[in-house]
């Protein structure tokens, strides 16, 4: 042996002894729970926590004429701590940043009203169609899901132009005498959001109606309200569940959208994504990009904590 | 009458979700090079779409990164959703959760810019990794996971806890518990994750165009690219042929899937019926 030079038999074997004790504790660390919690722990702590704080940290840096300043520097080995609040004082102080966000939440709600309208009785009455079809009516609800996002908003536009689709077999008709202005406005914005979003509105609320109690109803009728009455009374409340559901999955993706504004609406309707996008992409103003993007995240903030605590209730009534 | 307005109400919505979808489809057998306007049927378009070697290369790397996708999806999401269902009570758990569903509510553009953002940062601190196919996939790998998590930890939720107490009280190790009983009865949830990611991959231009680098184009870039422009044939071409692969991919597994559940109704039945006897 050649390293037994290194010191006694007895002294070695105990480093072994040690070594192994050691390597076992390390095993049973990596084999067991903490292994399995901490694999996608860190996965999602790399992948979420950390760019996000990044977000944080360059929103509130300057920019330099080079590169963005860091927030944290070393001077004489003591930290410094430079908070700049110039992008967030740009955002509140330009008033077309403050009627971008206005306008996106407007499109957005208009879009989630939308949905709402179409989807419920939809929903509704796919719940009420015979048991036999109803798989089948669910599958052509989620077929476009399949197909790309992408090429769907495109095909709105071969249709929407002034020389599209639509346009051209009215003109052919005679039923209009001039191209319908239809495409790169607040129209095509709001049709597209509301033929992407749809789904989205339906699944959650189908599935709630799915599984409405019918007693109810009758109950309703027999106590003498008229159809109306009973669906406002009964029916809307018993899916309220549904209808939150479905309107944050709906609002929420469309305040922040970037493809359908970008396709479809046109210069004027002013939507967040779009300038996020422009400001990283076209101006190179990370710290401006950055400041857009929180103050995204917090104005989503309180529709996602709506969402999630429906969600959480509705994990409560399963038990 | 109501029936009447019912049925009129869902042929409408239909109508409305397929009729784009439809008049791409016709269109794209368009000879005219202007794609609003029908002249006559033709594979012209079809044609163009082998030679175009751009679009042909963006399809490859797009198909490269939704398979490598739909297996890191499948995995780091079977982990997140087996943690969040098993360890009811871990040091950060809120915290593990809210990070598990942020990428299901964050829009796509603020996803896209702070993993770019971090990575820019990586890059700086370790000189890697460069801007490429490595940092699209790992943005779609994140949303992927929380997407995966969503759909197996829905099926573990449905799952009887029973199961694996009686393959413990067998003697089963936590380890063969999880490959003889728990991988054996997710197995339908993971392909469903599977493919669910590997369309949300080839699908993606958000994420994408923040994340790639030069000479790495998926092929929603390259579509998109040319949808801003104006229209384009060739878009219409392409978008034939995915509704087509759809089409037969959603029919087979539609058919291999009632033909197991018949399969399986007629084991439970044959052993009803012997157990009778």
């Amino acid at each position: 042996m050649e390293w037994s030079g290194l010191g006694s038999v007895g002294s070695i074997s105990a480093f072994w002894s040690q070594l192994v004790v050691m390597i076992n504790h390390f095993k049973k660390l990596l084999s067991g729970k903490s292994l399995l919690i901490s694999l996608p722990y860190l996965w999602l702590i790399l992948l979420v926590a950390i760019p996000l704080l990044i977000v944080l940290k360059i929103s509130l840096s300057d920019m330099g004429p080079t590169s963005v300043t860091d927030v944290l520097s070393w001077s004489q080995g003591w930290p410094t701590i430079k908070i700049n609040f110039s992008s967030y004082l740009f955002l509140a102080s330009d008033q077309l940043y403050i009627d971008t966000y206005l306008s996106s939440i407007k499109y957005a709600l208009l879009t989630t009203f939308i949905c709402l309208v179409v989807g419920f009785p939809f929903a509704y009455f796919m719940a009420r169609a015979p048991k036999y079809l109803q798989p089948m009516l669910l599958m052509l609800i989620m077929l476009p899901f399949w197909t790309s996002f992408l090429l769907r908003i495109y095909a709105w536009k071969t249709l929407l132009v002034s020389n599209g689709i639509i346009n051209n077999a009215l003109l052919s008709l005679g039923v209009i005498n001039q191209p319908l202005a239809i495409m790169n406005n607040s129209f095509s914005l709001v049709l597209g959001m509301v033929y992407s979003y749809l789904p989205f509105m339906i699944l959650p609320l189908y599935a709630n109606l799915s599984k409405l109690d019918l007693r109810f109803l009758e109950a309703a009728a027999d106590l003498g309200a008229n159809a109306f009455k009973t669906f406002w009374l009964v029916t809307v409340p018993l899916s309220k569940a549904g209808i939150i559901a479905g309107s944050m999955l709906v609002f929420i993706p469309a305040v922040g959208e970037y493809v359908i504004p970008e396709l479809l609406g046109g210069s004027d309707t002013l939507m967040i994504g779009r300038v996020l996008w422009d400001e990283f992409f076209a101006n190179n103003d990370w710290p401006m990009a950055s400041a857009v993007a929180v103050v995204m995240m917090l104005l989503i903030l309180l529709p996602m904590s709506l969402l999630s605590s429906y969600q959480s209730e509705q994990a409560e009534s399963k038990l | 009458m109501s029936k009447i307005f019912a049925r009129t109400w869902l042929i409408m919505v239909y109508l409305f979700l397929y009729f784009p979808i439809v008049t791409l489809v016709i269109y794209s057998f368009n000879d005219s090079p202007l794609v609003s306007i029908w002249s006559q049927a033709s594979l012209r378009w079809y044609r163009a779409l082998a030679n175009d070697r751009d679009l042909i290369a963006s399809v490859v790397l797009s198909f490269k990164i939704a398979l490598m996708v739909g297996l890191l999806s499948v995995l780091f999401g079977t982990l997140t959703a087996f943690v969040l269902s098993k360890y009811k009570r871990f040091y950060g758990r809120t915290f593990f959760f809210s990070m598990a569903t942020a990428p299901l509510v964050m829009p796509d553009v603020i996803v896209g810019l702070s993993l770019l953002l971090m990575l820019v940062s990586l890059q700086h601190w370790l000189g890697f990794p460069e801007r490429g196919l490595l940092t699209i996939l790992l943005g779609h790998a994140l949303l992927g996971t929380a997407y995966a998590a969503v759909v197996v930890s829905s099926r573990l939720k449905e799952m009887d806890v029973r199961l694996d107490e009686a393959a413990m009280d067998l003697g089963c190790k936590p380890r063969q518990v999880f490959r003889l009983i728990t991988f054996p009865l997710i197995m339908p949830s993971l392909i469903s994750a599977f493919l669910l990611t590997f369309t949300l991959s080839f699908d993606d231009v958000v994420l994408a165009s923040f994340l790639s680098g030069p000479g790495y184009s998926t092929l929603p870039m390259v579509i998109f690219s040319r949808a801003r422009l104006g229209l384009n044939p060739s878009i219409n071409a392409v978008a034939a042929v995915t509704i087509a692969v759809v089409s037969v991919a959603v029919i087979v597994s539609s058919i291999y899937h009632v033909r197991t559940q018949r399969k399986r109704d007629h084991e439970i039945a044959m052993r009803y019926s012997d157990g009778s006897q």
